[in-house]
């Protein structure tokens, strides 16, 4: 049996020794790197040679290392056909790990999700942190199965596990000043390539208005296909909102802060002009660069064409009420 | 100066048609690859996207190879390359068609409301779409019968080459979100390989003129 992470060590018990360990940390990584990188290209060879899709029934993954056991399935999603654990998992928009769709699947391979603190800050009652262990403590895990459009015109539907956001908004206590939440990603060169270069204005940086982020739909999720999420996913903590566009999705988040003024994302500075802080998927208001009435379902194969992208993704029976009366053009 | 070497050993008749075999079947290459994906379902999860992506490219890196016969020209004073033009302008026409393709029929499935939309409102696809449509002219007039009916007008109409390889490199650039440096790196590519062309066209003008100005000169004395 292998034992992928000591539990038992308390944080407090590591970080005296921070500096002396990450040096010992980067000389191993760098000998690890080297094989890894000749085993990847190899795995990545028999993977393709064993390749079975068409066989293959759309299931959950053989119990791992990363299993996440005790979870309670839901109702949300049960009708719709799941994209494959393997589309999922390699096909993934992560411009941390590289820009390209198959990048953040390699690139994340030697990414240490464990141990993970979360800071909360901003208009709190008190600053705080708190560990991933902990967060996975704070309210019992969920499987919900919810479509995931991407701004760029594909779809797919991703069985989450997690839990809804607003459980850990409780926890972290915002002031009556907070109107808007902020989500701020990793950004550590060491571990994420795609940081050293000046694609994005990094940290990545998303935000939810405070209804939104306590809507009912909003997951912090934790894992997919029943277990830990896989680090290009965004290990080991990732937002979902399932009727905005993917970008929204804030992964490998560090730091929550709660503000007074709409916080300016990441994607908002790339382009104004085509990123707003909204991103409601809704096929009436088009973007510059891709169509938005229709999108492709992943995984639905060379000649299945299009299909329908609906206002909010198909949840406007839960979120329109949010929106009411709201200039959506104007809002994008 | 390797290359340079290799262009100044003229080939015989025998070994041009040999290399320009060798160059067609080539040429197949990246449209095997794809057929054999396409069976073995390995084009990835998001299969049309791959599709339009080869293609694209291919039909770039093709007009880029046949705009690169020219300043081997210029710069070697070579010629028998230029035999190659004419195939590799097709090839590119065929990838390029098969990007059209692709997109009308895999990705739209000939919803021409939804595809019209489409053209109208992102300008890369707009740029796409004009580039390919000033394909089909040189496409049509490649053979030898159009060029001695178009005669001079043959060559006007041809230029428009350089157009598509601009627009094309457009197009790509519009479409990435944010890392251009594979856009970037064609589009740089193309600069050289215009501005060699630019470079001897200057250069013979300016000698025209002095020319010009010497018969006045000696005229004068």
């Amino acid at each position: 049996m292998i034992i992928l992470h000591k539990t038992d060590v308390s944080s407090s018990e590591i970080t005296p020794k921070e500096i002396f360990e990450d040096r010992r940390r980067f000389i191993k990584q760098a000998g690890l790197g080297l094989l890894a990188t000749s085993a990847l290209a190899h795995s990545n060879l028999l993977l393709a040679a064993n390749s079975t899709h068409h066989t293959t029934p759309v299931g959950y993954p053989s119990k791992s290392a990363l299993a996440l056991p005790n979870f309670t399935k839901t109702a949300y999603g049960k009708e719709e056909k799941l994209t494959s654990y393997e589309d999922v998992t390699t096909y993934n928009n992560f411009y941390e790990f590289g820009t390209s769709k198959s990048e953040p699947a390699v690139h994340s391979k030697l990414f240490k999700p464990y141990p993970w603190t979360v800071s909360i800050e901003g208009e709190v009652k008190k600053n705080k942190t708190i560990g991933i262990d902990e967060i996975l403590k704070l309210a019992p895990l969920e499987e919900r199965i919810y479509r995931m459009r991407c701004v760029e015109g594909w779809s797919m539907v991703i069985p989450w596990l997690g839990f809804p956001l607003a459980q850990l908004i409780k926890w972290a206590e915002p002031n009556a000043n907070a109107k808007y939440v902020e989500f701020i990603s990793l950004a550590d060169s060491q571990q994420m390539p795609g940081i050293n270069l000046p694609i994005l204005d990094w940290p990545y940086v998303e935000g939810l208005r405070m209804d939104e982020a306590m809507n009912p739909l909003t997951l912090m999720a934790v894992g997919l296909y029943g277990e830990k999420l896989p680090n290009q996913n965004g290990a080991p903590m990732r937002l979902v909102v399932p009727w905005k566009y993917g970008f929204k999705g804030a992964k490998s988040i560090v730091k929550i802060r709660f503000t007074e003024k709409m916080p300016m994302t990441t994607w908002m500075k790339a382009g104004p002009r085509e990123y707003g802080f909204y991103a409601n998927v809704n096929p009436q208001v088009d973007h510059p660069r891709w169509t938005q009435s229709s999108e492709k379902r992943i995984g639905a194969g060379l000649f299945a064409g299009r299909i329908k992208t609906q206002m909010f993704n198909g949840y406007t029976e839960q979120v329109g009420q949010m929106y009411a009366g709201m200039d959506l053009r104007k809002n994008f | 100066m390797a290359i340079k070497q290799f262009f100044q050993h003229t080939p015989s008749r025998r070994q041009i048609s040999w290399i320009k075999s060798t160059l067609f079947l080539l040429c197949l290459v990246p449209f095997t690859r794809l057929v054999w994906l396409g069976v073995y379902d390995g084009l990835g999860a998001n299969p049309v996207e791959f599709v339009e992506r080869s293609t694209g490219f291919w039909a770039l890196l093709i007009l880029l190879a046949t705009l690169s016969l020219t300043p081997v020209r210029l710069l070697w004073g070579v010629t028998w390359q230029l035999q190659f033009r004419r195939m590799f302008g097709l090839m590119m026409f065929f990838y390029a068609s098969l990007h059209i393709t692709t997109y009308l029929w895999l990705d739209y499935g000939f919803d021409w409301a939804d595809i019209i939309k489409d053209i109208i409102k992102h300008p890369y696809v707009l740029v796409g779409a004009a580039a390919y449509l000033l394909t089909v002219p040189l496409a049509v007039t490649s053979n030898q019968y159009m060029m001695q009916v178009l005669r001079q007008h043959w060559k006007q109409l041809h230029l428009s080459v350089y157009l598509i390889a601009t627009l094309g490199i457009v197009h790509f650039w519009w479409l990435v979100k944010k890392d251009i440096r594979e856009p970037l790196f064609y589009a740089v590519v193309l600069a050289l390989l215009l501005g060699v062309r630019l470079y001897y066209k200057l250069r013979q003008m300016k000698l025209k003129v002095d020319r010009a100005r010497k018969v006045k000169l000696s005229a004068v004395i």
